[in-house]
């Protein structure tokens, strides 16, 4: 029973986990881009969900779409206007460069809202579900559903719209898709743009389960880092698999060997798999 | 010409503690600490352009193997040079294990590895003091002598870093290094050892760092793992590399003075702000200086100037 409990937890967990990888995972397999940024993309997002909730009263779940507009229109710029500049060059030119603008923008946000821990605080939770012993919060499980489906929004995105077969064929080969007409730039600016905005919606639901605060960022980015190698790089499927793999893992290993080593112990996993298994569980590279 | 202004430098820095006060000294302590510490990461990030984020780990592994050992009735000196084999040993084990990793993986790998000692040196109470920290024997001297016994030693690490990185510059290894930053596959194919060549880059980018880091402990006399593990300690050098020049021996160095002429300014100008002001640095020196300092042509502003 308990242990059944625990794979339950793991799988809420991990379906938002899906959500915080989906983005980190597409700009990385499109830019070759590690977008540091991304833990404060997130924090963002939950304080447009904190915000709008305390002093309008919309709801965290719908205020997903102005967090995802907020973001969108950040990150486009922030491609478009700096890191655009420097998109070719070296991995450690980029990865310096992300690491600036990251320093720079979480001081900002500890300066704006200071370090203190808040949380979205529903006026009226959704209750409990109990499923023969297992319990689960009904606002949980709502918020992973939410999770999974913006996730599966993102696929779509990917797969059907006209923008998205353009992310996706410059993924595959730039010059080609420079050839056919798709500009490229403009291309990798509306990545980031998305990328952001799964941060930023991923942040906006976690707001109803997780405290916020400026000093989380890098959890989230390494939660990030850790399922992108988990599941392989570049693809919407392998961040729901490493997702809720993390998830689940983390779940059973809070349990032996104690939750405050959950941590540490996604930092081991993720060493061991660069050491043994760079490519991932899935193990081959998804151009979806 | 060069080497005129250099012996100029070497003296300056010589005879500056016998007129300094113990603030400049302490300044320039760190100055020379941060030059070890851009120095080392030069050999693996310059040299052989791996973008390690390792320097944290060395720097806090080190502080606590000196400050350990130094608890246990070892000697100050003899306790630096222990802090510095200790990190050598673990960039060798280290670096056999994650130098087959290229471009963003090697550099999350060795970012993680700082964070994963210092969880454990946070756990390891018993040893390490946990999140106490530790505090090291007081050194019983007249603060004065003290402050300039240790300029003298970190400029004494600093000189043999410097022969170090000058020494691989202009040998075989430095040739190597250079060839697998630009083509590690052709490298190999002519025969150089890669695997051996990258872990040799990465254990001297260890080395001196582990040494510093114990020098540390000694000099502040206290350390906690929030503080030497930190991940600034990490991208600082970097900055500093980027900031002078990287794959060169002087460049590092400029860097690095550069660098805390920069922070001290910034550190008292901007409290809550300082590290926005860094990463503000970081972007200007990305986008607008790409090369670093020494790769800028001054005389071309002079000649434009004249020509006017």
């Amino acid at each position: 029973m308990l242990i059944l409990q625990i794979l339950v937890n793991g799988l809420v967990l991990g379906g938002l986990y899906a959500c915080i990888a989906a983005g980190f995972s597409l700009v990385w397999g499109v830019l070759n881009i590690i977008n540091i940024l991304y833990g404060s993309f997130i924090i963002i997002g939950s304080y447009v969900a904190y915000f709008t909730y305390n002093y309008l009263g919309i709801h965290p779940f719908l205020s997903v779409t102005i967090a995802a507009v907020v973001l969108f229109v950040f990150g486009y710029l922030i491609q478009a206007g700096i890191i655009n500049r420097v998109v070719a060059a070296p991995v450690l030119t980029t990865l310096t460069l992300t690491f600036g603008l990251e320093l720079l923008l979480n001081n900002s946000l500890l300066v704006a809202f200071t370090a203190d821990y808040r949380k979205v605080i529903l006026e009226n939770p959704l209750g409990i579900l109990d499923m023969g012993g297992i319990i689960v919060p009904l606002d949980k499980l709502a918020t992973m559903a939410l999770a999974l489906l913006l996730t599966g929004l993102l696929y779509w995105v990917l797969n059907a719209s006209r923008i998205g077969r353009g992310i996706v064929a410059v993924r595959m080969d730039r010059e080609a898709a420079a050839l056919m007409g798709v500009k490229v730039k403009q291309i990798y600016a509306i990545t980031f743009g998305l990328g952001a905005v799964m941060a930023g919606v991923a942040g906006s639901v976690m707001s109803v389960i997780f405290p916020i605060s400026p000093l989380n960022n890098i959890v989230f980015l390494s939660k990030a880092f850790v399922i992108c190698v988990l599941g392989g790089l570049g693809s919407v499927t392998g961040a729901m698999v490493g997702g809720l793999t993390l998830g689940v893992i983390e779940s059973f290993g809070g349990l032996i060997f104690g939750p405050e080593h959950a941590m540490t112990l996604s930092f081991i996993l993720l060493i061991l798999l660069l050491i043994f298994r760079p490519t991932g569980i899935m193990g081959k590279k998804g151009y979806e | 010409m060069r080497r005129l202004l250099l012996g100029l430098a070497l003296i300056f820095m010589l005879v500056l503690p016998l007129w300094g006060n113990n603030y400049i000294i302490r300044l320039t302590t760190m100055m020379i600490l941060y030059s070890v510490l851009s120095l080392s990461w030069n050999f693996i990030g310059g040299f052989t352009g791996y973008p390690s984020f390792a320097t944290a780990s060395f720097f806090g592994l080190g502080a606590y193997a000196g400050a350990i050992s130094q608890l246990h009735g070892v000697p100050m000196y003899l306790a630096w040079i222990i802090g510095g084999l200790v990190a050598a040993v673990f960039a060798a084990a280290l670096g056999l294990a994650i130098l087959h990793l290229k471009g963003h993986y090697f550099a999350i790998a060795s970012l993680v590895v700082a964070e994963v000692l210092r969880e454990i040196v946070n756990s390891w109470t018993d040893l390490t003091g946990g999140g106490m920290g530790l505090n090291l024997p007081i050194l019983r001297l007249d603060v004065d002598v003290q402050a300039r016994l240790f300029y003298y030693s970190m400029f004494g690490l600093a000189i043999m870093t410097i022969i170090a990185a000058s020494y691989v510059s202009n040998r075989r290894l430095g040739f190597g290094l250079r060839c697998i930053k630009q083509n590690e596959d052709a490298a190999n194919m002519i025969g150089i050892n890669t695997t051996i060549y990258k872990t040799s880059a990465f254990v001297l980018s260890a080395v001196f760092v582990g040494y510093a880091g114990a020098f540390y402990a000694s000099w502040v006399n206290y350390i906690e793992p929030g503080d030497v593990f930190d991940i600034l300690l990490s991208v600082k050098p970097i900055v500093m590399v980027l900031l002078g020049s990287a794959g060169t021996v002087v460049g590092p160095v400029v860097g690095a003075v550069i660098f805390l002429f920069l922070e001290e300014m910034v550190w008292r100008n901007f409290l809550t702000f300082h590290v926005g002001v860094l990463g503000l640095l970081v972007v200007c020196l990305i986008l607008y200086l790409p090369d670093g300092l020494l790769a800028v042509d001054f005389r071309r502003f002079i000649h434009l100037k004249g020509s006017r």
